[in-house]
């Protein structure tokens, strides 16, 4: 039996524009071990959701996958054809989009959405794919499933319509789930809900999960291992408990500042200074040293390698793999 | 969060906000009915000579609008043009449509060589006045009612095209087509269920806006004499025939020019209601 659901291994993936090569996703590798959530930080902008895009091989043109693996339990993604790559979608491997306003057809009712994935990827009469549609209804929490199958969008909430897009995802029992910032746009309680039955769907289907977040608190509470990533690649990655305990990456560190604290009354909350650089332009050496408060000679000349500080903990910084 | 627009909300929504159109609407239904029930609604038939000796006579009880040069009832004439009027709007506007639309999603979406090749094709159309292109195709083909509805559906069907590829365009980014290629919808499955069904509000305004230029087209390729033929009656045929006589008898042509600028003008009121309604930003200006 196979250990790791997803392994991507040295993933580059570019937009070919008129000012050049962007590179979004720069020597990404990463595996997600089975039944396991692994999360992905980072700011807006720093190849998050195009990595998620890359493993969904839905990058939009110009932007291309340029090198690297991806292998979901053995079967190499990148060198699927694009039909071979439909089958995949939906039925190994679903999307979790973070406007659940937006995401589902506005002319359609939403059970007939999610009966569609049952329809192209299951043998099964339009009878029998509806029955599945309103078990799985029930499944994620979704009151009333008669009545919600024939809804249009409109007629739903933020939290229901997230719910459904769940439903659609998980309908399949893929093996592994992207969720991209999957409840940025619900409200606080909402929010919990959601992320309480994404645990329960992981624990009762057994589907590995990818959570792209920018929220620290999301990802601290559902995460086995986090990835932090700044400016296109990984510069940090470990469990989640010893991530935020000991952040060694000054970037790390500084997301874990600016978050609001109930212990210390703060009137103004910490910020790393400075934005993040811009990819056709990125500085020599270490992509974070401009704005890094610590960074020292080494940090402007050569990029930092992804080394192990601790075991299964990986920093990609001068400093701390000195130890300061 | 926006209005959805729901058959049933749409008319209320038309209903209550534009009085004109649901006006229209009205005027469009009664020459409908108009046109099915002529030859119950009149004694004489359209290219009966009822009064040889009684020709070009004034509107009277017998004869409401008169008799033409020939000694036909002119309001007879005028109800079976109304049939000849409305089928022209609607079949090639509707064929047009068809066209316009399976092509101008391909374009859109598939893009790349498909797109240049269609709509390459559709700039080639346009570029042609076409009023000019339909008389080509008119004396290419012959006379005709078939004929009239190719030649205005072919000149129609690449105006359509752009605005259903431009739409296109726009929907291909929305997130649920993003949404149904990550569950591994296919692309003709995604054309079909989801860009063109978003596609039909922008086609059913483009519809009543193109209805009322073809049976102007028809009109004016009838009063050319390259539409409809002698005895069949046609409004504008009849507005032909009765230019000779405009100084003596003007209702003559006036009837059938009434008509034609009365249904034009309802399908334009009732089009352009359509877009104040479905279109909420046009109406926030």
């Amino acid at each position: 039996m196979e250990k790791t659901t997803l392994n991507v291994e040295h993933l580059c993936a570019s937009f070919f524009t008129d000012h050049g090569e962007i590179r979004a996703v720069n020597d990404v590798s990463f595996q997600v071990p089975k039944r396991s959530i692994i999360g992905i930080v980072g700011e807006s902008g720093c190849g998050k959701s195009m990595t998620a895009r890359s493993i969904m091989r839905l990058i939009k043109y110009p932007g291309k996958i340029v090198s690297g693996s991806i292998s979901l339990v053995g079967k190499e993604l990148t060198a699927l054809s694009e039909t071979e790559m439909s089958n995949v979608r939906g039925e190994e491997i679903s999307l979790i989009f973070q406007e659940p306003m937006t995401s589902l057809n506005p002319v359609m009712k939403v059970g007939k959405q999610v009966r569609e994935v049952v329809l192209l990827h299951r043998r099964v009469t339009k009878k029998e794919a509806k029955a599945e549609v309103l078990r799985m209804f029930e499944k994620v929490g979704i009151s009333e499933p008669e009545k919600r199958y024939e809804c249009y969008p409109h007629e739903l909430s933020g939290g229901l319509r997230q719910r459904v897009m769940i439903a659609m995802a998980m309908i399949c029992r893929p093996k592994l789930l992207i969720a991209d910032e999957p409840t940025t746009a619900l409200d606080v309680t909402v929010e919990a809900q959601i992320l309480e039955l994404m645990k329960n769907l992981r624990d009762e289907i057994g589907t590995s999960i990818i959570l792209i977040s920018h929220n620290l608190g999301v990802v601290a509470e559902l995460c086995d291992y986090v990835h932090v990533m700044y400016a296109g690649r990984i510069v940090e990655q470990a469990e989640t408990f010893e991530l935020f305990d000991h952040p060694r990456h000054p970037y790390t560190v500084g997301l874990m500042n600016a978050r609001a604290s109930l212990e210390q009354q703060q009137t103004v909350l910490d910020t790393i200074p400075g934005t993040v650089p811009n990819l056709a332009a990125l500085p020599e050496g270490c992509s974070f040293a401009p704005r890094c408060a610590q960074c020292g000679g080494r940090c402007h000349e050569c990029v930092p390698e992804l080394t192990e500080v601790l075991p299964g903990h990986f920093v990609r910084c001068h400093l701390a793999q000195q130890g300061v | 969060m926006t209005e959805q627009n729901t058959f049933r909300s749409v008319l209320c929504r038309l209903c209550r906000e534009n009085k004109l159109a649901v006006f229209s609407a009205g005027v469009i239904l009664l020459f409908v009915v108009l046109a099915i029930l002529a030859p119950v609604l009149t004694p004489y038939g359209y290219d009966e000579i009822v009064n040889a000796a009684n020709r070009l006579a004034p509107p009277s009880a017998e004869h409401w609008m008169g008799t033409d040069e020939v000694g036909r009832d002119v309001l007879t004439r005028m109800l079976y043009g109304s049939r000849i009027s409305l089928l022209v709007g609607i079949v090639p506007t509707v064929v047009s449509m068809l066209a316009g639309a399976v092509l101008g999603i391909l374009a859109g979406y598939l893009g790349g060589r498909v797109d240049s090749i269609i709509m390459r094709l559709a700039d080639i159309m346009l570029a042609f006045p076409s009023m000019l292109l339909a008389m080509v195709i008119m004396y290419t083909l012959g006379d005709g009612i078939i004929n009239i509805f190719l030649a205005l559906a072919l000149v129609n069907w690449a105006s359509v095209a752009r605005i259903v590829r431009a739409e296109t365009l726009k929907l291909r980014e929305a997130e649920y087509v993003e949404a149904a290629r990550s569950i591994g919808v296919g692309r003709f499955t995604i054309m079909r269920r989801h860009i063109l069904p978003n596609c039909i509000p922008s086609l059913i305004v483009l519809f009543t806006l193109n209805i009322p230029s073809a049976i102007l087209s028809e009109s004016s390729l009838s009063f050319l004499g390259l539409g409809i033929q002698k005895p069949m009656a046609s409004w504008g045929l009849m507005v032909n025939t009765g230019r000779q006589y405009l100084y003596t008898n003007p209702w003559l042509s006036l009837a059938p020019s009434v008509a034609i600028m009365l249904i034009v003008l309802a399908f334009n009121f009732l089009g352009d209601g359509l877009r104040d309604v479905l279109d909420p930003h046009l109406k926030k200006q």
